[in-house]
């Protein structure tokens, strides 16, 4: 269960983002999460909901995109889901493809709001 | 609302210092191995059986994970090279300033090898990169065959996977074809060694293998230090 620090790690990266963008607040983290990784998102959630509440971040709002397994076919360059582990090409039959994605575990975008700009999520004044 | 990109990694800071570390490692010449897998799968098993078979004088050190004890630790001590245990006090994985710490006082320039026995747990280690050359997962007959499926990621991560406690085949109900075969549906190209920790079999095959990736690790090491 390393989800705990990974939220953290998350929560503060939030707050070092926030602090660049004066007068405004972070209503909405986004995270890309390979179905390679071995990160839980459910307890990943969990735990950022333990973490952010009754702090500055209470009510942070967390988004997260599963990011499929996806090849690419060394014979004729097309790219594709790998589904079930199946990794034979779709278009040509080829079984010489190789990884391209879906071990990522990034961030995706932050949303901020102005204070005073909308009525949900604003905690603080400052 | 305005929404602001992020392009960075989650797991920025620790793949900040495992790049570090993995640029020493070649700059060296040292060969890094990461070793994970359940507890009890064998990894200190493996490490002591290998440590026994290298010639006195070897530069190897060993760095070994554990959520409370030494006893890892201890049991590698006796092969009278360099070992550090490294006490996580409840997480549940290594992570790079953990590996980065426990190196302070150990020059690299003076190691060809360094055996990093992750924390047992066939999960959180594989989202920590180390720096390590390679990591190793180890996988015995008593777990199951279908475990590359339930745990991707480690397979998924692994350049070799170590099949451990063959000895006990006649006694369990385990198909290696299928276990094989699981491994690769994950990771078409892992490399699989069958060994016994117990009894000797496949060890060779093993140390093969790691002499090899020493080899290519020494060739990796730019020639002006060489
Ligand atoms: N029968 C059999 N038992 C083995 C073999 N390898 C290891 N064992 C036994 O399995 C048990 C666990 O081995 P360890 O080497 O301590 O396993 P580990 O992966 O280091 O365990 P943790 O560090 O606790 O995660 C010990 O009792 C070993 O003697 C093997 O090849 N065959
Ligand atoms: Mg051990
Ligand atoms: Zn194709």
């Amino acid at each position: 269960m390393h989800e705990l620090g990974i939220a953290n790690s998350i929560l503060e990266a939030v707050r070092t983002e926030v602090a660049r963008v004066p007068g405004r607040y972070a209503t909405k983290v986004s995270l890309r999460i390979g179905e390679m990784t071995a990160v839980d998102p459910e307890a990943l959630r969990f735990s950022f909901e333990i973490l952010s509440q009754d702090t500055d971040l209470a009510g942070l709002q967390l988004e997260i995109e599963i990011c499929p397994r996806r090849n690419r076919c060394e014979e004729c360059g097309q790219e594709f889901t790998v589904r079930d582990y199946d990794i034979q090409c779709p278009q040509c039959g080829s079984l010489r493809t190789q990884f391209l994605s879906g071990d990522e575990f990034a961030f995706g975008y932050l949303e901020v709001e102005e204070y005073g700009t909308s009525s949900v999520g604003a905690q603080s004044t400052e | 609302m305005e929404r602001v990109p992020l392009e960075r990694k989650v797991l920025n800071e620790n793949d900040r210092i495992a790049a570090d570390l993995r640029a020493r490692f070649q700059e060296q010449g040292t060969l890094c191995l990461n070793f994970i897998s359940s507890p009890g799968s064998g990894k200190t098993s493996l490490l002591e059986r290998t440590l026994s078979s290298l010639p006195k004088g070897e530069r190897v050190a060993v760095l070994t994970g554990d959520i409370q004890t030494e006893n890892d630790a201890n049991r590698l001590k006796r092969y009278g090279f360099p070992v550090k245990q490294i006490t996580t006090g409840g997480t549940c994985h290594l992570d790079a300033r953990m590996i980065e710490r426990h190196l302070a006082d150990w020059p690299l320039e003076d190691l060809d090898l360094l055996f990093i026995e992750n924390v047992g747990n066939l999960v959180c280690p594989s989202s920590y990169d180390l720096g390590e050359e390679a990591k190793i997962v180890l996988l015995s007959v008593t777990e199951g065959e279908d475990k590359p499926l339930k745990y991707p990621s480690i397979f998924f991560k692994s350049q070799l996977m170590i099949l451990n406690k063959v000895d006990l085949l006649p006694y369990v109900p385990f198909n290696v074809n299928a276990a094989v075969e699981n491994a690769r549906k994950v990771h078409p190209g892992i490399e699989i060694v069958k060994v016994s920790c117990l009894k000797g079999n496949g060890l060779d095959e093993w140390l093969i293998w790691l002499e090899k990736k020493r080899q290519a690790q020494k060739e990796k090491q730019p020639a002006a230090v060489r």
